[in-house]
């Protein structure tokens, strides 16, 4: 389990619910390392203004990463964290490694209307 | 536009920066800790910290959220991962400007805006970041398994890691733009020694290439100007860390390394404003030098704001 105050992912069932139950997902799937970390934070302080988005973790090490490593967007990436934005269940962006606030605000105005 | 008075506004959310908001907050000095990062600065680089006296070991995230707390705790308010639009310096009361739109005030500012990983700045690197560059050997290391990867720097962090890879990677070439290596002879011995690991002198890499992954890289001898194409499925850059002063380069003194000079108050050139941790000119940065900085701008934040307030009006 990560050590944020995001929803955390854990099991292939979470995965589904949640893509199921909202429209709007980010799911930022790493380990807490340095790379990761600030990805983690940025969501935290995002959530509380975009409640139009599902915000949550998936532990990289445990095996239902297998959802977002075996994903074609993320068939090059080899930096952590691994962070993919879903709108209805389909991946409409994916990014590799460490991203500031502005990008993830930016990636979130694109593909998430309010 | 929302604006609030402050008697210290702390830059900075790092050991040096969040130290100060401690003693501050616990000096009942009303304080606002500005980051426009996450909470926490280089020290989450660090996977275990074993060397903060009174901690046996403890990790640099969990180091760091327990600086947070404390401030917390005490008082302060805490922004991170927030914009800083505006910073004026001068005159008695300092101001900051927040995402263009909130506007704070204060008696006081501790600039503790720490370092941050040098980049290349080349055609290809923004691109190709995670996709075959990568910045944390210990995050990133074991995604080249039988790879061929290369390592750019010439310090203690480029020879170590590089060593550190030869676990995963076929074979680990170190680029370094100097003839010798500033890392230590331990180090350099460590990384020499090592059968799996090869060295180009004198040569920076000039370009990254690939379509949907880093595929090989341009390398460019330092001396004859001479480009070499090599293939290459990861690239890690560890050439140290510069200090994040740019947006305040043309208010405040700064050295030829871009670095704030202070005083051992941590007073800079501008009354009032204080420096703090790894952005300011020193010879050592460790996260005990960095709160040692944040502990003393915070005590002579605290008596400049008292004298501040205690002057008798002409």
């Amino acid at each position: 389990m990560l050590q944020t105050n995001l929803t955390h992912i854990t099991s292939e069932d979470e995965f589904k619910n949640i893509l199921t139950e909202n429209e709007n997902v980010m799911i930022c799937c790493g380990r807490m390392g340095p790379m990761c970390i600030p990805v983690y934070e940025a969501m935290e302080e995002l959530e509380p203004n975009n409640p139009h988005i599902k915000f949550a973790d998936m532990p990289f090490d445990y095996p239902i990463s297998k959802v977002i490593r075996t994903l074609p967007e993320t068939k090059n990436f080899n930096g952590l964290p691994f962070t993919v934005y879903f709108n209805k269940g389909n991946v409409v962006k994916a990014t590799s490694s460490i991203q500031t606030i502005d990008k993830i605000t930016t990636i979130l105005d694109e593909q998430f209307s309010k | 536009m929302k604006t609030e008075h402050y008697d210290a506004i702390v830059i900075g959310a790092g050991p040096a920066g969040l130290t100060a908001g401690i003693y501050l907050s616990r000096g009942k000095a009303k304080t606002l800790i500005i980051n426009e990062g996450a909470v926490g600065g280089q020290t989450v680089l660090t996977h275990e910290v074993a060397n903060y006296p009174g901690i046996e070991t403890i990790s640099g995230y969990q180091l760091a959220r327990t600086m947070k707390s404390q401030a917390l705790k005490f008082g302060a308010t805490i922004k991170s991962n927030v914009r800083i639009t505006n910073l004026a310096l001068d005159g008695e009361v300092k101001s900051v400007e927040v995402n263009g739109k909130d506007f704070y005030t204060a008696d006081a500012i501790i600039l503790a805006t720490g370092g941050k990983s040098r980049t290349l700045n080349v055609p290809g690197e923004e691109e190709f970041k995670g996709r075959g560059i990568s910045y944390c050997a210990t995050c990133d290391g074991d995604f080249f398994q039988d790879k061929e990867v290369i390592v750019v720097g010439g310090g203690n962090s480029a020879l170590e890691e590089a060593v550190s890879l030869t676990k995963y990677a076929k074979y680990v070439t170190v680029v370094h733009q100097f003839d010798h290596f500033q890392a230590s002879p331990h180090a350099v011995e460590e990384g020499s020694t090592n059968s799996k690991i090869s060295f180009i002198m004198e040569s920076k890499i000039s370009e990254f290439i690939g379509s949907e992954k880093l595929e090989k890289v341009n390398i460019q001898h330092q001396v004859n100007g001479e480009i070499m194409e090599m293939q290459v499925d990861g690239v890690f850059i560890l050439i140290g860390y510069e200090p994040n002063t740019s947006s305040i380069k043309n208010i405040i003194e700064l050295n030829e390394r871009n670095e704030i000079v202070s005083n051992e108050l941590m007073e800079t050139s501008i009354p009032g404003v204080f420096a703090a941790g790894d952005s300011r000119a020193k010879r050592y940065r460790q996260i005990t030098t960095a709160v040692s900085d944040g502990t003393i701008a915070a005590l002579r934040a605290i008596e400049y704001v008292h004298e501040l307030h205690s002057q008798v009006p002409a």
